[in-house]
């Protein structure tokens, strides 16, 4: 099966997340705050985003809402490189 | 002419209490290191505690910019009564901004009109090295109620409060930093004292640690996130309503200065004295704090009613630069003007006094650490790229 952009998000998040729970047993749209992320952490997973998807967020994606899950992070990223499967 | 308004009222009474009430008292609160109960009765006399609770739950409806003057005015004469002032509104602030929605916040706010009750702060939390958004207590509920006991290290006027605000997890299963905001009543407060209040400044605060068992029923947690209401609306304030207070501080110091510099010029006649240069650079150093602190209650109070972006991490940035540039610039001032009142100004029985001054403002730094607040700048600018 392919890797999707949401597949690639798992992974940062698994590396960058310090959540307090497992990131596969996490819903697209469960709260990532709920789930432990802090702003410390949002912040290495804003950069490890931004490196593995050749991005940069723009100023105006940068709060907290735009990486309050994983559906949303997606959103976020599809608005900036377009939809992939 | 036109009539004066209630806002105009507002900030003149504030500076009439700071002036008749709160400075007279303000050496032997320092002294002591006890509330400044008589500036309090005049501020609860005047309906001064529910000034931005909303007109139609009874209070004046005033503005941030107002809260700020008031507390400008206050810091002027005892900084110890504008930072109990200040703190008291960052929670009536927050409650009026994100708890309204609730049948039971309005109508504490109608009777905190009424009855004139402040309010404490328990943020902080031993362990949690001084980090607002982390808590390790947390909210334990059963059918009916809900309980939290918390190791406060200072809860200022813990002990003269009416009803105390205070951050905890959630609930006994979340993470620390999904923390909910919960006032607790006197009535169901219980307070262990762990420690004293015996500080170089702000002696007037009597910030004690305790150990904190409160109950209450579950309407008694604030609706929404505490992750929202601290970068909406607790930190812009308290950065705000500190700073303004600070900015009071400094100017009653550097007006000190120019009072003694004036009575100097008027020994000698004809000649310049050699400290009026030095308060010529304090002048345009206090210049400097006023035109930050004005900007940054401008910056918040633009923004004020836009989530994006008070959510942003422009917003957070700017905020936590007024703090970090004003807490930087308040004991700098202060240290001038001592050095333009030289031996007068260092000893407490002259009109030049700046010793207390001095002492309060070496806090600014302190509260919400400066370190703490450039790492989370140099943390945001890490992927923030404007301003």
């Amino acid at each position: 099966m392919p890797r999707t952009m949401t597949d690639d998000i798992r992974a940062v998040l698994r590396d960058h997340g310090r959540l307090a729970v497992d990131v596969d047993r996490l819903a697209d749209e469960s709260n990532l705050y709920d789930s432990g992320l802090t702003s410390h952490a949002s912040v290495s997973l804003m950069l490890a985003l931004e490196e593995r998807f050749d991005i940069e967020f723009p100023d105006r994606m940068l709060r907290r809402g735009v990486f309050a899950s994983i559906a949303a992070i997606r959103a976020g990223l599809e608005e900036l490189v377009g939809p992939r499967s | 002419m036109t009539p004066p308004t209630i806002a105009g009222d507002l900030v003149e009474t504030a500076r009439r209490i700071a002036e008749a009430v709160a400075a007279p008292a303000a050496d032997a609160v320092d002294r002591s290191a006890r509330f400044p109960h008589e500036a309090f009765a005049a501020l609860r006399e005047e309906g001064m505690l529910g000034a931005f609770v909303p007109r139609h739950l009874g209070g004046r409806g005033a503005t941030i910019g107002e809260l700020a003057a008031c507390c400008e005015a206050l810091g002027r004469s005892c900084a110890s009564t504008a930072m109990i002032y200040a703190m008291h509104q960052i929670e009536v602030v927050c409650l009026v901004r994100h708890a309204l929605s609730s049948p039971l916040f309005r109508d504490y706010l109608a009777e905190l009109v009424r009855h004139q009750w402040l309010i404490a702060s328990a943020t902080s939390e031993v362990g949690v090295g001084g980090d607002l958004r982390r808590s390790i207590c947390a909210v334990e509920r059963d059918a009916q109620h809900i309980r939290v006991i918390k190791h406060a290290p200072v809860i200022s006027y813990g002990e003269e409060a009416d009803d105390i605000l205070l951050t905890a997890r959630r609930a006994s299963d979340a993470p620390p930093s999904d923390q909910v905001l919960v006032l607790v009543r006197k009535a169901d407060l219980r307070l262990t004292r762990t420690g004293e209040w015996d500080t170089l400044g702000m002696r007037g605060t009597r910030s004690l640690g305790f150990i904190l068992e409160a109950c209450g029923s579950a309407e008694q947690i604030v609706p929404m996130p505490f992750a929202e209401i601290a970068s909406h609306t607790m930190l812009p304030t308290s950065h705000v309503l500190w700073t303004s207070l600070w900015l009071g501080l400094a100017s009653d110091a550097v007006g000190r200065a120019r009072a003694f510099v004036r009575a100097e010029g008027h020994r000698a006649p004809g000649t310049v004295p050699p400290s009026a240069h030095r308060l010529a650079e304090t002048v345009a150093e206090l210049g400097m704090m006023r035109a930050t602190v004005h900007e940054g209650l401008r910056d918040f109070e633009r923004h004020q009613d836009d989530p994006d972006a008070l959510a942003g991490f422009g917003f957070a940035i700017r905020m936590n630069n007024l703090k970090a540039s004003a807490s930087h610039l308040a004991p700098d001032i202060v240290a001038r003007a001592l050095g333009v009142c030289g031996v007068s100004g260092y000893r407490y029985d002259s009109p030049y006094s700046v010793g207390r001054h001095l002492r309060d403002a070496h806090s600014a730094a302190l509260m919400i650490s400066n370190d703490r607040i450039l790492s989370a700048n140099a943390e945001m600018l890490l992927v923030h790229k404007e301003d």
